[in-house]
């Protein structure tokens, strides 16, 4: 059956707490999910709390001054942060999102941080994301055309076919909608998910694209793309405001379509 | 332990070319589930209370029996098609869902092969 409880060697403990504060008025404490594969031990969750004063003002900020300051032992992935790489997503008071541009004043009581859910631990916050970037992969994420290109010029496409990209190319592949959905969660091995799912969706609307009953083909599947029971956890959860669902929802159409 | 590669891992056995039909069928039993057990609750209520006779007047009608038989169709083929998916969702190992799988399917014919017959024998006079 699916796993619905954690395994025991899951099971997250109390962990240590420490604290840079010292009674300064402005201050916050976060609850951060800690594991170490090398230690055997069960994942623990320290609490920090901190000087608001001391730190920026977004989640990532906040964070990298734990890691700066208070405890460098603490792992996690981020680069950018500004949103764009999608390095830093991680589940923030029970949401998936970008540690960099979600702000510390959006919660008004203490912040947990767990890694992406469902998804194998590497080290605290960091999950392991092959699985996720071999199903991109697999969905041939370039151009496919038989017409060769031209030789002195680039593919040329309208003002109207290219806003059709709008909304799914701004993409950055941070994970969050995926790990957010209880059909990723459950059926990951085979179920694409609602990221993978959106760049197809790019792939097959883009008009310069001509292999896209190939891309459909490679889609119809019970469990690839009919896994997606439209609980719209990805829409909601997406740091970029965009809308898997729909362009599942896009391809669905799609595939009724070139039965009729 | 595999050293399959993270690909081969995700491209897995390919894609099985189905399930559309799955999506279709289940989306077209719900539209004509609807109405038809809105006619059903619309008659019920009507023949509460009668003897067998006149329900067997009723069923006799021609319109009434296909609608009947119509909504028989829809009811069991939208729940086995529904039960399905919650097998595929919940049930991880593969000899348990087939099981399952079978015996779903088993049982949505047997019952709604059991209902029809019912039907067509008030329907007939038999």
């Amino acid at each position: 059956m699916a796993e619905f409880t954690l395994p025991k060697n899951s099971k997250v403990k109390i962990g240590k707490t420490f604290s840079n504060a010292n009674g300064a008025s402005n201050k916050k404490t976060f609850r951060i999910y800690r594991w170490e594969p090398d230690s055997g031990e069960n994942p623990r969750l320290d609490t920090y709390e901190i000087n608001l004063d001391n730190c920026g003002p977004m989640v990532l900020d906040a964070i990298i001054y734990i890691k700066n300051e208070i405890d460098s032992t603490l792992t996690f992935r981020r680069s950018c942060r500004e949103g764009i790489c999608g390095s830093c997503a991680m589940n923030i008071g029970g949401t998936n999102t970008l540690a960099c541009t979600k702000a510390i004043n959006d919660f008004s009581g203490d912040i947990a941080i767990y890694p992406l859910p469902h998804m194998p631990v590497v080290k605290d916050l960091v999950p392991d994301l092959t699985h996720f970037y071999a199903q991109y992969a697999s969905i041939k994420p370039w151009m496919q055309t038989q017409t060769p290109p031209p030789p002195d010029a680039e593919r040329l496409q309208s003002k109207e076919d290219r806003e059709l990209l709008d909304g799914l190319y701004e993409c950055i592949l941070c994970a969050c909608c995926s790990t957010s959905c209880p059909s990723y969660w459950w059926n990951s091995d085979r179920y694409l998910g609602p990221a993978i799912l959106l760049q197809a969706y790019r792939w097959i609307v883009d008009s310069r694209d001509e292999f896209t009953g190939e891309r459909l083909d490679n889609l119809e599947d019970p469990f690839r793309l009919y896994r997606c029971h439209t609980i719209m956890n990805c829409t909601n959860t997406c740091p970029k405001g965009l809308n898997p669902a729909k362009a599942i929802a896009e391809i669905k159409k799609l595939m009724v379509t070139r039965t009729l | 332990m595999s050293l399959q590669t993270p690909i081969a891992k995700a491209r897995g056995l390919g894609s099985a070319k189905e399930g559309t039909h799955h999506w279709t069928a289940q989306r077209l039993t719900a539209m004509a589930l609807a109405p038809l057990s809105l006619w059903l609750i619309y008659t019920l209520v009507f023949v509460t209370g009668a003897d067998y006779s006149s329900l067997a007047d009723w069923l006799g009608n021609i319109t009434n029996a296909a609608l009947l038989l119509l909504f028989l169709f829809s009811l069991f083929y939208h729940a086995l098609l529904g039960v399905q998916v919650v097998i595929e969702d919940y049930v991880d190992s593969e000899w348990q869902k087939i099981g399952c799988l079978v015996l779903v399917k088993f049982l949505a014919w047997l019952a709604g092969l059991s209902a029809s017959i019912a039907v067509l024998k008030v329907y007939l006079g038999l």
